[in-house]
């Protein structure tokens, strides 16, 4: 099947004000009528369900931590993006779109990206009026800091804390329409399963994750805000409840899941410690700003870092990438710091480390001027790591990060399943092949403020509402199916513990489908997998019952998930015989070691369809097509 | 290290809960506080007992999930941080560790050391928002805010909701949880104009949701793991002499 984006034709600057003209309304009075539910209270649901509720829908919002302001876009740290040009350094909202576009090598649709880029001011306008503390100069003027990719400066940020920031507007924003009474929040509550009836997105199915009790919600259409899903690589910077379930249940209904091989591996991550390791703590890129990244030019040399004179030290960025230097796009700057490691530069445990280095903006500015702008970070990194960045430079390791891939969705933000939509994270629209930094905040309101309120009304205005209950039959099968895993779960009773599980699966992940990617390698995962997922299904342990807060269930539910979504991502992988962003293919580089791109063959979406256990998905390919820009070679040297 | 935990086990709200030892052997200093309970859990799940339930989520200090008191202390023996980012290395070999949950009136407990903190969320829902619509507000630059406020603004709005100062108050009070939202609010422009009324019914449902009074102990600042002063709660306690007035009128 050939799929289509549907996006809208018409120059690229009119191409969303021509369509929202196009889309149908919902009168204020038959909008309570409807009911929409929304997975996930992060960015974009939450910023998704209060609009909706402030629009007159009766929202359902649900979420599975304890409460929707624990969703994981409260750990953005280093900012979001906005063509505001306010410093007048060249901004514009062209320049935000092909920077992104280009950042996403050219895998990602224009319409989508463009629109981003235009909707991108209004959300600071909105952030600020909801009274997000975002840095100010001294005459009380918002400030702007650079991040990857750019070359100029449009980055807006709160101290280190900007996803933080941005999610209590949202989640305040939200709390107000609780109040109101026109949304409802579903805290530690975990979507299961999606109903269909008729084709048609028509609820979920979720299991209470304090009594154990699973239960229907029925509704006029499903929002899914669920985020991202590289905890398939066990060891990432993701929160520990982050998983592709939901995700992962939607495609097994008929959602097609795009591009899931391309995963952002960030390079400024603190190195892992040991075994023990739960999860990595990002090092936000911000500090590439004013830090600089070396290793020495001597392998295996010992020498503590201060002892190391300059010429004795490689920039590698600095040489590589003379003009973006330490501020080189995220998949750039992960896959240079693995080539020095594996050739034997590498700092630290095991080699697996290069040098974050404050030492010249220290100087510079003074350790003040550092400690204003990383006050925080510097206090993570040492708790952390029991080292003090102010005396020594930091070590840094590229680790999981943020996935691109996703639901497939059109321009309206829908799934191919009629009444399913798809934002945040959780969608593969707009970031391609990489993302550059803070863009993903950018999108994430983007799609819940301004995109999903104008398009859900167009689907909703050619439905009936509230024809369908909790008590159809499709339901009764879905929380059916749903008791029958949790009961089959809990009656293995094997000898290893999930996390165990979740640990081999993350090493072939990491080991096989991690920066490097080779056949034989993809090859070797695609038959591991299977097997490590076979023996998941005869051994795992999880102590307790169903109907009780069961911690160790809900994990092994997330990991069987992924057991399967691992397969998928690395079978997307070996299909995409060329190198482009996070998906790095050894056998397709250039001389010089950088990605090459494969136009002619591979500018498509890649969107699989779920057959069936075991089965081998199909793929189907959107066209890729730029009427707007060329198709250049990615350069940032 | 080797250590001995006394751990608070409760099957549920209605079980009567008691301490439970265990030992956690070949500790890392370099592991944080829950890889060492991960640890601890892996070998009571391969005994076949059910391993201790606790909240977490980031593991980065931000989320706020994380809740746990630590030999009496909660979060634990670090100034300024979270269970989930206190490291082993702030202990010693040998060291006995007491875990317990968050302790107050507002905040039952599910099980073991998990507790619900849904009467936070219901405090925000009583006014802890600009009552402000999406779309249709002017242009970010427009609101010129002095670089003192917007700093002294985001030192409140740092709070991670995590209720670490309910827990440490011997009123239980969520005094500072509360000031810190309505510091923010009342700092900005933006939160001026529903300040009076914020106040008023912020902390009209603190008292029905079961916190207690502030009678300032302090116990809470050095409890928060983001240090939120209680320079908050007299901006609070004058934002509600000013607003009494003003802001029961409103609100009724
Ligand atoms: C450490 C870190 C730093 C980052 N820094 C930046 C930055 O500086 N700038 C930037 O632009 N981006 C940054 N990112 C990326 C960005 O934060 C995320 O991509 C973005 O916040 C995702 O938002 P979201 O709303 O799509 O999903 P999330 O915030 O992950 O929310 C997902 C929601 O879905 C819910 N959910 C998931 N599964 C289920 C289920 N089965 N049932 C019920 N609920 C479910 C969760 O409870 C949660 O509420 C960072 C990411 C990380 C990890
Ligand atoms: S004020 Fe401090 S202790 Fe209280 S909830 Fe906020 S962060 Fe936690
Ligand atoms: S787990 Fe998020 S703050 Fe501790």
């Amino acid at each position: 099947m050939i799929l289509d984006g549907k996006c809208p034709s018409g120059p690229l600057a009119n191409k969303w004000d021509t369509h929202r003209q196009t889309l149908k309304l919902v009168t204020p009075a038959n909008k309570r009528k409807f009911k929409i539910i929304v997975v996930g209270t992060g960015l974009a649901g939450a910023s998704a369900a209060a609009t909706l509720g402030e629009l007159g829908y009766r929202v359902e919002a649900f979420c599975y931590q304890d409460s929707p302001r624990r969703a994981h876009s409260i750990a953005a740290q280093g900012g979001i993006n906005a063509a505001k040009n306010y410093p007048n350094d060249g901004d514009s909202i062209y320049r935000l779109f092909y920077d992104t576009i280009k950042g996403g090598d050219f895998r990602a649709r224009e319409a989508n990206v463009y629109r981003l880029a235009q909707i991108s001011n209004a959300i600071i306008d909105q952030c600020v009026a909801q009274g997000v503390p975002f840095a100010r100069d001294y005459a009380g003027y918002l400030e702007n800091r650079s991040f990857g990719g750019a070359q100029v400066s449009r980055t807006f940020f709160a101290r280190g804390q900007t996803g933080q920031q941005l999610l209590l507007g949202a989640y305040q924003a939200l709390s107000c329409q609780i109040a109101a009474g026109s949304v409802k929040a579903f805290p530690r509550t975990e979507m299961l399963d999606l109903v269909l009836v008729d084709g048609q997105a028509r609820g979920i199915t979720v299991r209470d994750l304090t009594t154990g009790e699973i239960r229907c919600h029925a509704a006029d259409a499903v929002i899914l805000a669920t985020g991202g899903y590289v905890n398939v690589f066990n060891l990432s910077t993701n929160a520990m409840g982050c998983s592709v379930t939901a995700a992962w249940r939607a495609h097994k209904k008929g959602a097609l899941f795009a591009n899931p091989c391309y995963t952002q591996i960030h390079p400024t991550c603190i190195p892992v410690s040991g075994d023990h390791q739960s999860k990595l703590t990002l090092m936000s890129e911000s500090l590439r700003n004013d830090g600089r990244i070396w290793v020495p030019k001597k392998s295996g040399d010992t020498r503590l870092p201060q002892d190391i004179p300059e010429t004795e030290r490689d920039y590698y960025l600095e040489r590589k990438y003379p003009s973006f230097g330490n501020l080189a796009p995220r998949d750039i700057a992960s896959r240079a710091a693995k080539e020095v490691c594996d050739a034997g530069y590498g700092v630290g445990p095991g080699g697996r480390g290069v040098y974050l280095d404050f030492g010249d903006s220290i100087e510079r500015l003074g350790e003040d001027a550092i400690r204003a702008r990383y006050g925080n970070l510097f206090e993570m990194y040492e708790r952390i790591t029991d080292e003090n960045a102010y005396r020594q430079p930091m070590r840094i390791y590229p680790a999981p990060h943020y996935s691109m891939g996703g639901l497939w969705v059109d321009y309206n933000l829908q799934s191919n399943v009629d009444g399913l939509f798809v934002l945040g994270e959780a969608n593969f629209s707009d970031h391609g092949a990489n993302r550059l930094g803070a863009s993903a905040l950018m999108q994430g309101l983007a799609d819940g403020y301004f995109v999903i309120p104008y398009t859900i009304a167009d689907y909703l205005a050619r439905t009936t509402p509230g024809t369908i209950e909790d008590t159809h039959e499709a339901f009764r099968q879905s929380r059916q199916q749903v008791a029958q895993q949790t009961d089959r779960l809990l009656s293995i009773n094997g000898r290893k513990t999930a996390s165990e599980f979740h640990r081999e699966l993350g090493d072939i992940m990491w080991e096989q489908v991690g920066m490097a990617r080779s056949a034989t390698r993809l090859t070797e995962a695609l038959k591991r997998i299977p097997e490590l997922r076979d023996e998941f299904w005869q051994n795992v342990r999880i102590p307790g019952s169903a109907q009780q807060l069961n911690q160790e269930l809900e994990k092994a539910g997330r990991i069987a998930d992924f057991l399967e979504f691992g397969e998928l991502l690395a079978r997307d992988a070996l299909n995409r015989e060329e190198s482009c962003g996070g998906h790095f293919r050894v056998e397709h580089q250039t001389p010089d070691g950088e990605a090459l791109r494969n136009d002619a063959d591979f500018a498509y979406v890649a969107a699989w369809q779920y057959k069936g256990a075991d089965q081998t998905p199909v793929l189907h390919k959107e066209p890729l097509t730029f009427e707007n820009i060329e198709l250049a070679v990615r350069s940032y040297k | 290290m080797d250590l001995t935990l006394h751990v608070w086990r409760q099957k549920g709200p209605k079980d009567k809960g008691r301490l439970t030892t265990y030992k956690a052997t070949d500790i890392s200093s370099d592991m944080s506080f829950l890889e060492m309970l991960d640890v601890v859990n892996e070998g009571l799940i391969k005994q076949g007992i059910e391993p201790i339930a606790f909240d977490h989520d980031c593991r980065e200090g931000i989320c706020g999930t994380c809740s746990q008191v630590i030999n009496g202390d909660p979060h634990g023996p670090q100034a300024r941080t979270t269970v989930c980012q206190l490291h082993m290395r702030q202990f010693k070999d040998g060291d006995e560790i007491y875990i317990e949950p968050w302790r107050s009136r507002a905040f039952p407990v599910i099980r073991d050391l998990v507790v619900d903190r849904s009467a936070m969320d219901r405090l925000m829902q009583a006014g802890g928002f600009v009552s402000v619509k999406t779309g249709g507000v002017p242009d970010a630059n427009t609101i010129l805010i002095p670089k003192d406020d917007a700093e002294t603004a985001m030192d409140a709005a740092e709070c991670i909701g995590c209720g670490a100062c309910v827990a440490a108050c011997p009123n239980g009070s969520a005094m500072l949880f509360v000031a810190s939202k309505v510091g923010q609010l009342a700092k900005l422009p933006q939160g001026r104009a529903e300040a009076a009324r914020r106040v008023c019914t912020m902390t009209d449902a603190m008292l029905e949701e079961g916190f207690g009074n502030c009678s300032n102990h302090y116990d809470c600042e050095a409890a928060c793991p983001k240090g939120i002063s209680v320079k908050f709660i007299a901006q609070l306690n004058r934002e509600y002499f000013m607003a009494l007035p003003k802001g029961h009128k409103e609100k009724n």
